[in-house]
């Protein structure tokens, strides 16, 4: 167990039912899967894996989803006309379900979201009573619950890239979370991912993507503000 | 402190919370690990119950006051509203399990017992099959358990003409039973079974209203105690998988134990096993559950003929397998 809860974890969440982990949860992985996309998508391909593939229809996780792409919250009761709505602003979007992929959480969600010349695939797991984690971003380990605000960095694999990534945050007065870095291969991209408690200013984002070692810079606050 | 962590682990493995909470009694963090604990907290800094709540939320979660208030007052009127809604608009779910129960309960001719318990039976359905078309609602403390506090408390407040602001202090009673019970049990259809949800629900609703109708500390936590000793043992068994049966007469049926260990505890009738034991049991249950009967679908009221039969109309069951080198590594 973590820290204990708050009030409004007993109190709380307000939310679209019928459950945490089918509805709330879902809503989430969609809405921090679109601001790695850096908005709604033009077209979606959701795949609900293992538990999730035969029970997301039942639980309208489908709906969950979908309202969840075009930014809904989780209390938002417009959820449940999502098909209509998505239908009016033209959303491309193919629903797949894969029973036996046992090496994910059971229930996990793959997102491959696309807008003009942007792809991008998000694996999010939602873990119960609403809370999830993003498993990965196109490819990398990113294990982030998109709770506070996250930045992932695609970066070369250069000495000393973590001393000033953590530099130019601390400069920003605020606090890292958790940090984690993957990557694929020596010397090949390094995928950096950190979650800090406060978030930082948009000159300070600018900054960094103009490091000519950054490839790819995004930056995630809060998901549920 | 850390040698003295270890010291004392050496000495006494149950003895390192004690510890500390012996050498700073005040110390919030260890304010919702019992009941016990709870009740000398208020009476050492003489604070009422919800007091301590907010002060809770606000060292441990730095909340300010103004918006916990704030929480709380839109928590309780998505409550109301959950009610009203599953009395006025249509509730049909998807898997049509769930049609528009909570409406035919109110508007029956006949009362069973009286027009206020038809209405509370009535408000707590209503919520919760708003909960399970898809509507808008508070997890208090899961969506499972959803309609109990607002079938409870709206029904309490219309009989007693209590202010909201009574209520909302009730709610942060309720909360703080709920924290007890997270830390002694669990609060998990999947870890505990229905008691951990209906029951807890249950357990905070019968807490906050003994308080609301002006019970002392220890009928508030006599209610719970009744409450969880009437809740025991429920398994989580719903038919297909879905928040659906017998999730929302259970809302109903966990609505009236409320009422009634409520009405028990404030004729100071003692529920003989102090409150902290009754949680502790709950969580042993739990912990012996077997699996089928925690939200797994597998047991139960899922595993009749019937409930087979529903799961196989309303699962997918067309979903790909793939084949091994297809499979994500």
């Amino acid at each position: 167990m973590g820290s204990k809860s708050s009030v409004f974890d007993m109190i709380g969440p307000v939310m679209i039912g019928p459950s945490s982990s089918h509805t709330a949860g879902v809503v989430r992985i969609a809405r921090a899967a679109i601001r790695v996309l850096g908005g709604s998508p033009e077209n979606a391909v959701i795949t609900f894996y293992n538990s999730f593939a035969r029970t997301y229809e039942g639980h309208g996780s489908d709906k969950a989803i979908l309202g969840g792409l075009m930014d809904f919250k989780t209390d938002d009761p417009h959820i449940r006309e999502a098909f209509d709505i998505i239908k009016e602003r033209g959303i491309q979007y193919t629903f797949k379900s894969i029973g036996n992929a046992s090496v994910y959480h059971p229930n996990t969600i793959k997102l491959v979201l696309t807008k003009g010349a942007k792809t991008i695939e998000v694996i999010g797991e939602s873990l119960g009573g609403g809370l999830i984690n993003i498993a990965e971003v196109d490819g990398f380990n990113a294990n982030f619950t998109a709770q506070s605000h996250t930045l992932i960095i695609k970066a070369q694999d250069v000495a000393g890239a973590i001393a000033f990534i953590s530099n130019i945050i601390a400069q920003e007065q605020t606090n890292i979370a958790t940090m984690s870095v993957s990557r694929k291969g020596k010397n090949d991209l390094a995928c950096h991912v950190i979650e800090m408690d406060s978030g930082i200013r948009a000159t300070t984002i600018d900054y960094l993507k103009t490091i000519p070692w950054i490839k790819d810079l995004i930056y995630i606050p809060d998901i549920d503000l | 402190m850390n040698q003295m962590r270890a010291f004392f682990f050496v000495v006494n493995t149950n003895g390192i919370g004690e510890f500390y909470k012996r050498i700073n009694p005040n110390n919030m963090s260890f304010l919702f690990d019992s009941f016990k604990g709870w009740k000398q907290y208020c009476l050492d800094k003489d604070i009422t119950l919800y007091d301590s709540v907010i002060e809770y939320e606000m060292t441990q979660k730095n909340k300010k006051e103004a918006d916990i208030w704030t929480g709380l007052g839109k928590a309780y009127q998505v409550m109301k509203e959950a009610v009203d809604t599953g009395l006025q608009e249509d509730m049909t779910s998807r898997s049509g399990m769930i049609n528009n129960g909570a409406k035919k309960v109110y508007k029956h001719p006949l009362s069973v017992l009286s027009p206020e318990f038809q209405r509370l039976i009535a408000r707590a359905l209503a919520a919760k099959e708003v909960n399970s078309c898809m509507g808008r609602v508070v997890a208090a403390p899961t969506a499972g358990a959803s309609g109990i506090l607002p079938g409870t408390l709206y029904t309490l407040q219309e009989i007693h003409q209590l202010e909201d602001q009574k209520i909302l202090e009730g709610l942060l009673v309720g909360a703080g039973i709920a924290l007890i019970i997270e830390e002694k049990a669990s609060l998990a259809g999947a870890v505990g079974g229905c008691q951990a949800e209906t029951g807890s629900a249950a357990a905070m609703a019968s807490g906050a209203m003994v308080f609301c109708l002006g019970g002392s500390i220890d009928q508030i936590f006599n209610a719970v105690a009744i409450t969880i000793q009437c809740m025991l043992g429920l398994v989580c068994d719903p038919v297909a998988g879905l928040v659906e049966i017998p999730c929302v007469v259970r809302n109903a049926s966990a609505s009236a134990i409320a009422n009634s260990s409520a009405q028990i505890a404030l004729a100071d009738v003692s529920a003989v096993i102090p409150v902290d034991e009754c949680i502790e049991a709950m969580g042993e249950i739990g912990a012996s559950m077997e699996t089928r009967y925690k939200e797994t679908a597998l047991g139960g009221l899922a595993a009749t003929l019937t409930g087979q039969e529903i799961a196989k109309r309303v699962l997918i069951q067309d979903i790909e397998i793939l084949p091994d080198e297809e499979l994500p590594q």
